[in-house]
């Protein structure tokens, strides 16, 4: 493999379930040494597309190649260099933590000294050392999505697959998992990441996909999607639920690039927030509240979809 | 802070892929990490359920039958009878057990088998890894219903050490297609129906404890049908010395195809089931 072909090329990818598309013709690449996300909210297909690049589902139509090789073919041989953190925890829980990596080693065919090695080592990295010798099951689900991330490097993978890795956790433990993953991105681990999160995306992408449907709505780095899709900042204003309305009626007059009217919201896309705020009051609005914010991947998505992440 | 990788992602060196043989073996020893934690107690009771079948029907049971059937048993006692037909029953008691909750559980409830099929493991690994483990279970169990029967003074001839191996693949006969079937399944109620309208009707009427020309003849070819009727048979001629060639081949020959069809439709119902 020559030193620029990527790590995973996908060209018209499709998977169906019986009548239902999941995936619907999709083209990506992954570099050697990227994060890469696909953001999106539940149901847009990014589980089905990590299933196809973890070869453990056979694509209905299109071109799959991970590390240069077919993944219905040489499944084997794609999976042993694979790191998979999986969206439900898939831990023996009656097993303790030094066991599940033992199991996990030898999976991979690795002999017992490496396991034993690489398992110190692991624990050490996702700060459970400690409990190195405790059964699973009491674990919080903080600690046994780190153990998961431990255990998925056990194979010293080329790639690591993680769908949906903070889903679940309170904020704290999603920042300790961030963490080790930022830390990993560093030692030059290739991530491969889906989220609907998109502080997530944000923070850990170097590039992603915005998926919508089974399909790739838009493609960049966080920053290149919010300057092509967003504005540099965003007016946010609240009312009361009886004039929401007919308060946003009144807005069409302000100078704004875009405008969105949400349930709750009236999001109002400018360049600079506060003399926009300026020229909603010389309209004789006045907002119960008001937050003018930079522009982030959530308004992307709304620009692309018309829908909010999180719906 | 340690680097997490020893060497640069992507420099992995490259080797054939791993034979399917290697890869089961894999699954095998988790099976057996696995198994560390409950061995004692299988012990204690692959122990006292021949002791206490032998001892209540084979003995207790046994004295009152001995002393008007004797002729209809072939001349033996009836402990003789009993012992080699239960070690075959006791197979397939092993068989069902093995090959129900585990390999549901393992989908649904702790999803070893997801995790595991993310490795380089395929589904028909995993499958084949989880047969090898039933194996030795069954071995195992089998042996040390050998000894208990032995001890009872139930075995009359050295052929009874080929039963071992007869009540083994009576097992297989069962394991394979159970754990075809059970890894499809999405409810565990399935379960509890096969325990009472399957495997106790064949434990029961299979030649076990009477000898099935005992059975109204319209039945009869039912029990012919079964694998255990097979296993039992088989075993049982082994222990009165009464095995020929001719039946040696049709018994072994029938529970061999019925397991083969076992592993068969497993290689397809785990991998519908693991790869979607």
């Amino acid at each position: 493999m020559s030193a620029v072909s990527p790590l995973i090329r996908a060209r018209g990818l499709v998977k169906r379930f019986g009548s239902f598309t999941a995936v619907d013709g999709i083209d990506f690449d992954l570099q050697r040494g990227e994060a890469f996300g696909f953001l999106g909210p539940n149901g847009a297909g990014k589980s089905s597309t990590m299933r196809m690049i973890g070869c453990v589902s056979p694509p209905s139509a299109g071109e799959l190649s991970i590390l240069g090789l077919d993944p219905v073919r040489d499944g084997r041989e794609i999976r042993a260099r694979l790191g998979v953190v999986p969206q439900d925890d898939t831990l023996d829980v009656e097993l303790t933590v030094r066991e599940n990596l033992l199991i996990y080693g030898r999976y991979f065919g690795l002999p017992r000294d490496v396991i034993r090695e690489r398992t110190a080592r692991l624990l050490e990295f996702v700060q459970l050392s400690d409990r190195a010798d405790d059964q699973v099951d009491p674990l919080s689900g903080g600690m046994k999505r780190r153990l998961t991330i431990a255990r998925s490097l056990i194979n010293e993978p080329d790639i690591m697959l993680l769908d949906e890795p903070t889903t679940g956790l309170d904020p704290q433990a999603r920042h300790a998992v961030w963490d080790r993953l930022f830390r990993l991105k560093q030692q030059g681990v290739t991530l491969v990441l889906t989220t609907h999160y998109m502080d997530e995306a944000e923070q850990l992408c170097d590039r992603l996909v915005v998926m919508d449907a089974g399909k790739i709505a838009a493609g960049g780095t966080p920053r290149e999607l919010i300057e092509r899709y967003s504005t540099p900042e965003v007016l946010e204003l609240r009312f009361d639920p009886a004039d929401h309305q007919q308060a946003a009626e009144k807005l069409a007059g302000v100078p704004a690039q875009r405008l969105e009217v949400l349930a709750d919201r009236v999001l109002l896309y400018v360049e600079d927030g506060d003399s926009a705020l300026v020229a909603v009051r010389a309209l004789g609005v006045e907002p119960l509240a008001s937050l003018v914010r930079r522009g982030t991947l959530e308004d992307v998505f709304l620009r692309l979809t018309g829908r909010q992440l999180g719906e | 802070m340690a680097d997490v990788m020893t060497r640069v992602p992507g420099t992995a060196p490259r080797g054939p892929a791993p034979s399917g043989w290697s890869l089961s073996a894999r699954q095998l020893r988790f099976w057996l990490t696995n198994y560390r934690r409950t061995w004692r107690g299988s012990i204690y009771s692959s122990v006292l359920n021949p002791v206490l079948f032998l001892g209540s029907i084979g003995l207790g049971l046994g004295t009152l039958v001995n002393r008007h059937g004797a002729a209809q048993l072939g001349g033996v006692s009836y402990l003789a009878f009993l012992a080699p037909g239960l070690l075959a029953a006791a197979a397939m008691e092993t068989a069902v057990g093995e090959s129900t909750y585990p390999v549901y559980g393992s989908v649904k409830w702790n999803k070893v088998y997801q995790a595991a099929v993310a490795s380089p493991l395929r589904p028909v690994d995993i499958f084949h890894g989880h047969v090898l483990f039933v194996t030795l279970r069954l071995a195992m169990n089998c042996s040390i219903f050998l000894a208990v029967a032995a001890a009872f003074g139930a075995v009359r001839s050295a052929w009874m050490i080929a039963a071992v191996p007869v009540a083994v693949l009576t097992g297989l006969a069962f394991a394979a297609p159970i754990e075809a079937w059970a890894v499809t399944r999405t409810r565990d109620t399935s379960f509890t129906m096969i325990f009472r309208f399957f495997m106790i009707p064949l434990f029961l009427f299979s030649g076990t404890f009477f000898p099935i020309t005992q059975l109204p003849a319209w039945l009869r070819p039912v029990a012919y049908l079964t694998p255990l009727w097979h296993g039992v048979s088989l075993c049982r001629a082994l222990n009165l010395g009464t095995a020929d060639l001719g039946q040696v081949v049709i018994d072994v020959g029938y529970l061999a195809v019925v397991a083969a069809a076992g592993l068969l439709a497993g290689n397809r119902c785990y991998r519908r089931r693991l790869y979607v």
